[in-house]
Formats: C-alpha cells, sequence, structure tokens
C-alpha cells in the first residue's frame, strides 16, 4: 500500500514535471534568458504548483497526522546561513550550465536520452563529493 | 541557442500536478516532495522501509514520461542546447550545491515556498538569481 502510493505519487510528479516542460533543457535556459530567447512557460509551473501545494498543505497539515507515518516531517530551520545561501548560490551556477535541475532530470530518465544519465550520473558524484566535504569539516571541526 | 514555444496551459497543468504530488506525499508519507531530499536519502538509507518509499516515488517519477507517451504518443521533449562537457560540469556543480543548500527547485522553490518558510524564499530567490546570470553570461558575455 505504501509503496503502492508512493509509486503513484512519483508518477504525478513525473508526469507534471513532463508536459511542465522542466524536463527540457532548452525550455528552461529560455526561462531564464530574458535578453534573448525568452520563453516565460516556467512562471507557470512555478505559479500552478505553488498554489497547489500551498492550498494542499494548509488542508492536509491541519491533520494530526499523515495517513501512513507517524508524524509530518517538517524543516524547522528558520535562520539563514551560509551553506544555505552559498550552496543555492552555486545550485544556480550549474543550473544555469547545464538547464536541467533534479527534479527536472530524475523523470527525464524516462525518456531514455543519454544526456540525461550523463548529467543525473555527474549529479550523483557532486552529491557525494558534498557530503564526504561535509563530513569532512564536521570532523576537523570536532577535532579542533 | 534552441527557440522553444510558449506554453502557459501545459505548463500550468504540468505544475498543478507537482503541487498535487506535493500534497498527496505530505497527506500520506508526511514528507516533503524534493528531488534532492528523496535522492540524498535513497544514497544513504536510514533504514529498509525509508528507503523502499523513496525508490518507489523515483520509479514512479522515471515512469512520467513514458505515461505521457502511452497518452499522447509522444515522447515528451528533451533538447540539450549545451555540450556533454558542459553537462557533466553543470551535474556536478548542480549535487554540490544542492546538498550544501539542503534543496532544489521542487524542495525549496515548491513545498518550502509554499509553506512560507524563510530559508526556502531565500535559497529560491538566490538560486534563481544565480542562474539568471549564469544563463547571462553564458549567452550574452561569452556568447556561447
Amino acid at each position: 500500500m505504501r509503496l503502492v502510493l508512493s509509486y503513484l505519487i512519483g508518477l504525478v510528479f513525473g508526469v507534471g514535471i513532463s508536459i511542465s516542460g522542466m524536463a527540457n533543457p532548452a525550455k528552461v535556459l529560455n526561462f531564464f534568458d530574458i535578453a534573448g530567447a525568452w520563453d516565460p512557460s516556467l512562471a507557470f509551473v512555478m505559479g500552478g504548483a505553488l498554489i497547489v501545494t500551498a492550498l494542499g498543505y494548509r488542508f492536509v497539515l491541519k491533520r494530526p497526522s499523515p495517513m501512513l507515518a507517524s508524524s509530518f516531517q517538517l524543516p524547522t530551520r528558520r535562520d539563514l546561513d551560509m551553506p544555505l545561501i552559498g550552496g543555492s548560490a552555486v545550485f544556480g551556477i550549474g543550473w544555469g550550465i547545464a538547464g536541467f535541475c533534479p527534479g527536472g532530470a530524475l523523470p527525464a530518465l524516462g525518456t531514455g536520452r543519454s544526456e540525461v544519465f550523463i548529467f543525473v550520473a555527474a549529479l550523483l558524484v557532486g552529491i557525494i563529493a558534498a557530503k564526504a566535504l561535509q563530513s569532512m569539516s564536521l570532523r576537523t571541526r570536532k577535532v579542533a | 541557442m534552441i527557440e522553444t514555444a510558449f506554453t502557459p496551459f501545459q505548463s500550468l497543468g504540468g505544475g498543478a500536478l507537482i503541487g498535487l504530488a506535493a500534497v498527496l506525499l505530505m497527506g500520506t508519507m508526511g514528507r516533503i516532495m524534493g528531488a534532492t531530499g528523496i535522492l540524498a536519502g535513497l544514497m544513504q538509507p536510514a533504514s529498509l522501509s525509508d528507503w523502499s518509499w523513496r525508490a518507489a516515488v523515483l520509479l514512479g517519477m522515471v515512469s512520467g514520461p513514458i505515461v505521457v507517451m502511452l497518452i499522447t504518443g509522444e515522447m515528451p521533449a528533451v533538447q540539450v542546447p549545451i555540450s556533454t562537457t558542459m553537462l557533466v560540469v553543470g551535474g556536478f556543480i548542480v549535487g554540490i550545491g544542492v546538498t550544501y543548500g539542503a534543496g532544489c527547485t521542487s524542495g525549496h522553490g515548491v513545498c518550502g515556498m509554499a509553506r512560507l518558510s524563510p530559508r526556502s524564499i531565500a535559497a529560491t530567490l538566490t538560486f534563481m538569481l544565480t542562474t539568471a546570470i549564469t544563463v547571462y553570461l553564458i549567452r550574452h558575455v561569452f556568447g556561447a
């Protein structure tokens, strides 16, 4: 039940990404290219997603707990720190180079296109490298 | 550079489905629908049951384009206007950035913004800005 529902939720996300244009780097990059081949479509993706999520969350988060888990796992931090801002800035540089973000690229794997697999492989290497760096700096801080 | 058509209706509809998936995942599993978080949890699983729902979501995402093809007869477009080298560099940088920034377009941009999380709003503004600057520099300053 949990797994079937999780699969179907992933499928709804994947269909949404596919028809929205987020899986298409040319469309994503053109959204940011206001001075060139501007395609404002992605503002509609963000708008549609935000309206549905904001309304749906208000309804869902009023319940005492989720249907299939003991509690809602929501981030509680509200402070802004250097890893958040610096990491997000770096993410944007990569997104501007490649045109894929993780949420766009994962469903795009289903198209079977080799470019998507190359991007996702590089993405995984980046995640592993960053996690290794994070645990290294954590260890040095503990020693110091 | 590849010109892309403005698709307000598909993009709005696709965005609404992305939002629906986010609401359903919160309502059932109590989790944020973030591609970065789901991927990171797959690589460092807390438990088998934690790993399995993430794997099911990922499998569903990948099925998205295939279901779209079965319905419309056409695979969603993936147009990659950059070289393989840039794709690898971009993917690696995205991996570093989303790990330090703890989220990407889906986690911060949709789920976090919908909750009005100050961290997600700051992260989203930051990566949207650096993406736009990167695209501008690549296309209009270096003229690639």
